[in-house]
């Protein structure tokens, strides 16, 4: 676990790093889009995907999972090229933002639509089952918002009949957008989402990183040894706007207080160093290293060409009929 | 000894399923012994255990899930039940499919077979044409078989496509439309039309079901009028064959196009915006398009009969064409 848990650790380390600097370029009007962080979520996203191994598992991030993604193995330089239009990046400034992925090592390009994504992880799985591949499993990430959306239904029905090896991580940071729960859902909690879908649950405080990492280990060790889909609900609250253009003024100040001191970067420092699994001059080398590479990965991708609109391949198709 | 137009549509699956082991069948009821609403699948399952796969009622995820398959090596070829419910596929074909290629260089090998169009009785849900609505989208190929070989060959292509190609099998077609054999000595690529009938009083496009009633109508107008047309059967919407769309009309000077889409930014206002944009000099009159009514399909035949173009009112358009 002590592994796992410095894998994990340092990913959020980075992704704090990497949303941080996000934050300060948008501001200073650097950045082409939006700007969408993960503070408060950086717990959730390092644990789901540290028990996974890029080119075998499948992983679909969702918009606020840095600190999983830098848990899977991508380099923040692939999250800044998306970020900068960066011509040598992944999407070519073709796509921006969080909508970027490698599908030929297991991360799908998230779209825009909420819920889409679900059945696409499933069709990965359902291929690699037909391929008489075993011993791999998805992890599909959602949030609260995205539970009252169609697609998310049809997915999860889908995956449940099939029983495919998928652990859907639903963060319920409480707001989707500026709609808080109460007017986005009517069940008791979105726990019992899962269990109508006839799926195994879990659910977890999202802050607490230690718990969030024992869970995310038990429902990926479930899927992977053939218990079917997984259902874990990770409670935390969005410690930011929705983008960088939104200062969440909805979000009550009560609620703001209370998690005033479960910033989940800061629990998992603490508990790592509590358990003995990480000295301070150890986590500040972390910081450091973080800082540096987040810096240099910046600098490159904002130093690279973008793409020229003159000798940009305009086909839409790969195919194109002979003439 | 006959073959129908879903004899060579099962034809093509089977030895598609046959060659390919990355092949397999994704849909509503399209398993076991079933076959599908249609039976286009019908012995496929017990042939090929474990590559038909039946799917919830749940269109966007059926897409979504074939998606996926592809990304991960697969082709799979998806039923919707009727083409009507493809627009809740639509989300997942055009967002996600379609899109794919341009946004990270992979192409998504996705081919969504749909029965499209209208029958007697169908109504309003169970009968439209949707290619138009597909076709809008950048990343996608639609193809329109017209002839029982169109449907062998184009489906048999549309898997070695690497793109999402979504196919267009006209459910009047189904049954009605017969011929000796599916094989044909030299099948046309997708991508170019074909002349089904020559001729140089006018050119009338159609494409899918309405390709054998402009032939019904160049019968009776030649019996009748002495007017000799050109029919262009269009086989794919997207691409659309525009030079061989222009050839035609150069000879003519006349253009007609038959559509049973909705006439809203439907098929024949692109073929014809083409013409219009690209050979306007080649028109000695103005180009017609017929096309079903501006209203849902209704559910009477008499009342569907009289929505729909049908060899009797193309008749009557090209002899108002031609009097032009």
């Amino acid at each position: 676990m002590q592994s796992a848990a410095l894998k994990a650790y340092r990913a959020m380390v980075m992704a704090r790093a990497f949303d941080t600097k996000l934050s300060a370029l948008y501001k200073a009007g650097k950045i082409f889009g939006g700007v969408f962080l993960g503070r408060g979520h950086e717990a959730i996203g390092a644990c789901e995907a540290t028990f996974l191994t890029k080119g075998k598992d499948v992983y679909n991030p969702f918009i606020r999972e840095q600190a999983g993604r830098c848990a899977w193995g991508s380099p923040v330089l692939d999250s800044a090229r998306c970020y900068f239009g960066s011509r040598e990046g992944i999407m070519r400034g073709r796509d921006g933002n969080v909508h970027w992925g490698v599908p030929q090592e297991g991360v799908p390009a998230p779209i825009s639509h909420l819920g889409a994504m679900l059945s696409v992880v499933a069709g990965m799985l359902l291929a690699k089952r037909m391929q008489g591949i075993t011993d791999c499993v998805g992890v599909a990430c959602i949030g609260d918002g995205t539970t009252s959306v169609g697609a998310t239904h049809e997915a999860c029905n889908m995956i449940a009949v099939e029983k495919l090896p998928i652990v859907i991580v639903v963060t319920n940071n409480q707001f989707a957008y500026s709609t808080p729960n109460a007017q986005e859902f009517a069940c008791g909690s979105l726990t019992e989402r899962g269990k109508g879908y006839g799926m195994t649950t879990h659910e977890c405080d999202g802050t607490d990183f230690l718990q969030t990492l024992e869970t995310m280990r038990l429902a990926t060790e479930n899927a992977r040894k053939g218990l079917g889909p997984q259902w874990v609900v990770a409670n935390t609250l969005r410690m930011c706007g929705h983008g960088e253009h939104d200062d969440a003024t909805y979000i009550p100040q009560e609620l703001k207080d209370r998690f005033a001191d479960r910033d989940p970067l800061a629990v998992a420092r603490r508990q790592m160093l509590q358990q003995g699994w990480l000295t301070e001059e150890e986590a500040d080398r972390i910081d450091t290293e973080c800082a540096d590479e987040v810096q240099r990965s910046v600098a490159q991708a904002q130093r690279e060409a973008t793409p020229d609109p003159a000798t940009e391949d305009w086909s839409a198709t790969s195919w194109k009929p002979s003439r | 000894m006959s073959v129908t137009y879903i004899d060579a549509i099962h034809q093509a699956m089977a030895e598609l399923l046959a060659e390919d082991p990355t092949v397999f069948l994704y849909g509503e009821d399209i398993a076991g012994t079933f076959g599908g609403a249609f039976k286009a699948t019908k012995g496929l399952a017990a042939q090929f255990p474990g590559r038909v796969l039946n799917a919830p009622i749940a269109e966007d995820a059926i897409m979504g899930t074939a998606i996926g398959a592809a990304l991960a090596g697969m082709k799979p070829i998806v039923e919707m039940q009727f083409a009507d419910f493809g627009t809740l596929a639509q989300n997942q074909l055009a967002n996600n499919a379609a899109a794919h290629y341009y946004r990270t260089g992979v192409p998504v090998n996705v081919t969504l077979r749909m029965p499209c169009g209208g029958t007697p009785g169908g109504g309003p849900y169970h009968s439209q044409s949707v290619e138009a609505l597909f076709a809008h989208y950048p990343g996608v190929h639609v193809l329109t078989p017209a002839t029982v070989a169109d449907a062998y060959y184009m489906l048999k292509q549309a898997v070695q496509i690497p793109d999402p190609v979504v196919f267009m099998e006209h459910k009047f077609l189904y049954r009605w439309l017969k011929a000796d054999t599916w094989v044909e000595q030299d099948p046309l690529p997708i991508g170019k039309a074909r002349i089904a009938r020559p001729g140089e009083h006018a050119s009338v496009v159609a494409f899918s079901a309405m390709v054998p009633e402009v032939l019904k109508a160049a019968d009776e107008l030649a019996a009748t009028s002495g007017y000799n047309i050109e029919v262009v059967d269009l086989r794919s919407v997207k691409p659309l064959d525009t030079n061989t769309i222009l050839a035609s009309v150069a000879r003519t000077g006349r253009l007609l196009v038959v559509s049973e889409d909705f006439p809203w930014g439907g098929v024949a206002a692109e073929v014809i915006a083409r013409v219009a944009s690209e050979g306007l000099h080649l028109l000695d009159a103005p180009p017609l398009r017929l096309t079903s009514k501006d209203t849902p399909i209704p559910y009477h035949p008499d009342l569907w009969r009289a929505h729909r173009p049908s060899a009797a009112t193309i008749t009557q358009a090209v002899r108002y064409l031609c009097s032009l």
